[in-house]
């Protein structure tokens, strides 16, 4: 382990960067398992899934990958309410979410990643755009652009989220739907076509953020099981839903990995949010009553 | 006279909301004690915070000389509390008769009684026999009515042979008859040397049981003795009236 | 029926295919019925923490490569037997589900089953930067041709896994019938309700995740003696994650047929498939299958198999059965 200044400003910086991109990657779950409390487990493979349709459009069309997600948005969208309205009919309205509902999604995430394997195979896949490649340097600091860039634009979609949430009725449905149905049902809301709505955005991020990785790094279709104990442990220390909080337990998830990436090797990354999910988890009040 | 289960100053929060504050209270062996208090008043949570479903952050809890606030839920079942919930949790995929062997295999033979296998039978058929219900010995849960529910629940609880029993809102939603019947049953419990708690939102029910009566208004308490002047104290008045 | 005689029954019941499999003469059949052994094996021991007491575990295959890569690690130090190696494997596999246990049990079902995700992520990791076992290299273990009195060695293993299937459905049976068996099904009915009504939950939970652990490593720790050649890929094999859920949950997850009938099933359709289709294919029909067992047949065939006799949902409990016809009188 050699030390010096240089590198621990270099990792900060790269961790806080990550941190941003880690943020939009958890937003999804920050709004299916912090608010709905659905735990999909599928979500990084749905994340996958974006990262391939965004290079599959680059590679035959030369599209950037950031556009084309946005414009895939939609169907990731529709994806989404679908499986939410499954989820629903099958596990939720019989009251059976909890052994079922995980197996249902497990299945999901499997099914997700098999099929990729069998259409792309296991190499790595990368896409091309003008900013990645280049560098910034400001002294002895570096910042890859190919992880600023995506960096920026995932603040830019919590933003855009967070107005949502806050802002829109449909946003303020979908934080009422969590905390009380009834109430919900008593405004003439239907508070299944809000859980669909919001599960559909969930999904629907995961196209952005699917864009967003395979920018950073090359993609294979098992690099999101690497993502599951990250997303849940940023999710629960963050505070569970809300967006705000999701980012700052991002960013410091992002810079310990860093740190520990750049003085102790890349490959100890799965280990550090493993150790940041069991921290979280036993921090957090606990009982039997859950959260 | 050393009191069964003495409560010392508790208090609980839920983040910034005080679901309880400074709650003080003693009771006697074999007393019959009636809590009551509007909608939202703290008493689900009282009682979740004396069973150990939930750990209350200040005071102390002791029960039967003990003190118990560390102890888990199931160690103070061991101890001789049990409470039924207030919306009934059997166990859905155990028969009744299964729903009262649990209390029995673990609490009952934990306190170092040796039953044996037709002993711990039979003694389940008795039990349901008391609430009525040994004819559904082998049904489901989900194949009883609203009452036959909560009378199972009680039974479930009555099963673990209990110093004190504490029955959150046995009553609700049942007819006049239903709420006798529970009412009996509570009774009789008591001549057997079973302490009882009652909260209920039933007031003949309340006033007819009680020896006793604690009122909880927002997480405090604001009245605590003879039920009948307990209910003419113009601070219950208020709080009941004003809701 | 008592657990002894049972387990004897079992134990003729396997010498009589053991015997079928020496008669046809072709060492293929040990070969794959060892893989459907290893799977009852996975599936009741899942299902013990999983169908009995509602945990879902994730990282089955986290406990399954322990079991093996203990087995080379102690390889490495002084070869051994197999029947020790597999003892062995069981113990690393039962502490570490102890410790995950003890670590995450205390909270809701979601969080562990994400915990044993996670997990299984970082042994791997852990594993393939672990030089002593070969790394991401990869570790050979030179296996005798043959062993007497059985003759190929496939054989002795095969007769190894299936006294450890038959002790699997032995335990999980035991168990199903026992007080263990009556809390485990209160922790997965209303583990509040359980827990007020004296059952020490955080106990038996760790109790459940030790047993399954330690079977799961046990089914792992003849893996390297069986293809010879271990990588951590294969070790932390896509196949033993979905298998070992699948398999109780298309199966039936209320009691220990459940899961010997998925890997018995499953198994030997995918020994078949991978023969004929290519086995990315052939899992991704077993996730298919989950998937649609789940939402259309929650009580798994079992379960269909139950509907179809008695006309009747069936939520039952192994011997603890509750007919929803006319009462039985009171004794």
């Amino acid at each position: 382990m050699i030390f010096s200044f240089d590198l621990l400003i270099n990792a900060l910086i790269s961790g806080i960067l990550i941190g941003g991109f880690y943020a939009a990657v958890t937003s999804g779950i920050s709004l299916s398992f912090g608010i709905l409390d659905i735990v999909n487990i599928a979500h990084p493979a749905f994340i996958v899934l974006g990262s391939y349709v965004a290079y599959i459009v680059n590679v035959n069309l030369g599209f950037d990958p950031i556009l084309t997600s946005i414009i895939a948005t939609p169907a990731f969208y529709a994806l989404g309410a679908a499986i939410y309205q499954i989820y629903y009919v099958s596990f939720e309205k019989r009251g059976q979410e909890s052994l079922r509902g995980l197996a249902f999604f497990f299945g999901l995430l499997f099914i997700t990643e098999v099929t990729l394997v069998l259409y792309f195979g296991v190499d790595y896949r990368y896409v091309e755009a003008p900013y990645i490649g280049p560098t910034w340097h400001f002294g002895f600091i570096d910042i890859p652009l190919r992880i600023l860039a995506p960096s920026l634009v995932s603040m830019l979609l919590i933003a855009v989220l967070q107005l949502l949430l806050t802002r829109s009725f449909i946003g303020r449905a979908i934080m009422a739907v969590a905390q009380d149905q009834l109430a919900l049902k008593l405004m003439a809301v239907d508070p299944i076509r809000i859980k669909r709505i919001a599960f559909g955005i969930s999904i629907a991020t995961a196209s952005l953020a699917g864009a967003f990785l395979i920018i950073i790094q090359p993609v294979e279709p098992s690099v999101g099981r690497e993502y599951i104990g990250r997303v849940f442990a940023i999710c629960v220390l963050g505070g569970m839903g809300s967006l705000p909080g999701t980012v700052i337990a991002a960013m410091l998830v992002g810079i310990v990995e860093s740190l520990t990436s750049t003085f102790y090797g890349p490959s100890w990354a799965p280990a550090v949010s493993f150790g940041f999910l069991l921290l979280t988890l036993a921090v957090r009040p606990a009982g039997l009553l859950g959260r | 006279m050393t009191h069964l289960l003495e409560i010392d100053n508790l208090g609980k929060r839920f983040g910034g909301f005080v679901a309880l504050e400074n709650i003080s209270l003693a009771v006697s062996p074999g007393e019959r004690l009636g809590l009551i208090g509007p909608n939202g008043s703290g008493k689900s949570t009282l009682v979740n915070c004396i069973c150990g479903t939930l750990r209350n952050e200040t005071g102390a809890v002791r029960f039967d000389g003990h003190q118990i606030d560390g102890s888990s839920a199931h160690q103070r079942t061991h101890r001789g509390l049990a409470r039924t919930f207030q919306l009934p949790r059997p166990f859905v995929s155990l028969s009744l008769l299964d729903n009262m062997r649990i209390p029995l295999l673990y609490t009952v033979t934990a306190r170092g009684e040796r039953k044996s296998a037709a002993d711990i039978e039979s003694r389940c058929f008795d039990l349901l026999r008391e609430v009525g219900l040994e004819e559904k010995a082998r049904r489901l849960p989900r194949e009883l009515t609203q009452v036959e529910m909560r009378k199972l629940e009680l039974a479930r609880a009555m099963a673990a042979e209990p110093k004190l029993l504490i029955a959150d809102e046995s009553m609700a939603g049942l007819t006049h008859s239903e709420v006798e019947d529970i009412l009996t049953l509570l009774k009789r419990l008591n001549a057997q040397g079973v302490t009882i708690i009652l909260i209920e939102h039933i007031m003949r029910a309340v006033m007819s049981f009680s020896q006793r009566l604690v009122v909880l208004v927002s997480g405090r308490k604001i009245a605590d003795g003879d039920p009948e002047r307990v209910m003419r104290d113009p601070d219950v008045e208020r709080a009941y009236l004003g809701q | 029926m008592r657990s002894d005689v049972f387990f004897l029954v079992c134990l003729v019941i396997g010498g009589l295919l053991y015997a079928a499999a020496v008669a046809l003469g072709n060492d293929y059949y040990f070969f794959a019925g060892y893989v459907v052994l290893q799977y009852i094996v996975l599936a009741t021991a899942w299902n013990i923490l999983g169908g009995y007491c509602g945990y879902v575990n994730f990282g089955s295959a986290a406990f399954f490569a322990l079991g093996a890569y203990s087995t080379v690690a102690i390889h490495r130090l002084h070869p051994m037997p197999v029947p020790i190696l597999v003892l062995f494997g069981g113990l690393v596999s039962g502490v570490v589900g102890l410790g995950m246990g003890y670590l995450t049990l205390r909270l809701r079902g979601a969080f562990f089953a994400i915990a044993t995700l996670a997990l299984a992520v970082v042994l791997q990791t852990l594993v393939v930067n672990w030089d002593y076992v070969g790394g991401s290299r990869g570790a050979y273990i030179v296996r005798p041709e043959t062993i007497a009195p059985f003759g190929s060695y496939i054989k002795y293993l095969f007769l190894i896994m299936l006294l450890l299937a038959v002790g699997a459905i032995t335990v999980a049976r035991l168990i199903e019938r026992s007080r263990l068996g009556y809390g485990f099904a209160t922790i997965r009915d209303d583990e509040l309700a359980a827990e007020a009504s004296g059952v020490p939950t955080l106990q038996l939970k760790l109790i459940a995740t030790m047993i399954s652990g330690a079977l799961m490593g046990m089914a792992g720790a003849p893996l390297p003696y069986y293809i010879g050649y271990l990588q951590p890929s294969s070790a932390f094999g896509l196949e033993y994650a979905v298998n070992s859920i699948a398999m109780p949950m298309i199966g039936g997850t209320t009691s220990w047929v459940g899961p010997l009938v998925g890997a018995v099933l499953l198994g030997s359709l995918q020994q078949i498939a991978t023969v004929t289709i290519s086995s990315a294919v052939n899992l991704l029909i077993v996730g298919c299958l989950l998937v649609g067992f789940v939402i259309i047949a929650p009580n798994g065939i079992i379960g269909l198999v139950h509907r179809y006799i008695q006309h009747k949902p069936a939520d039952i409990v192994g011997r603890r059965r509750a007919t929803a016809d006319a009462p039985e009188p009171a004794p």
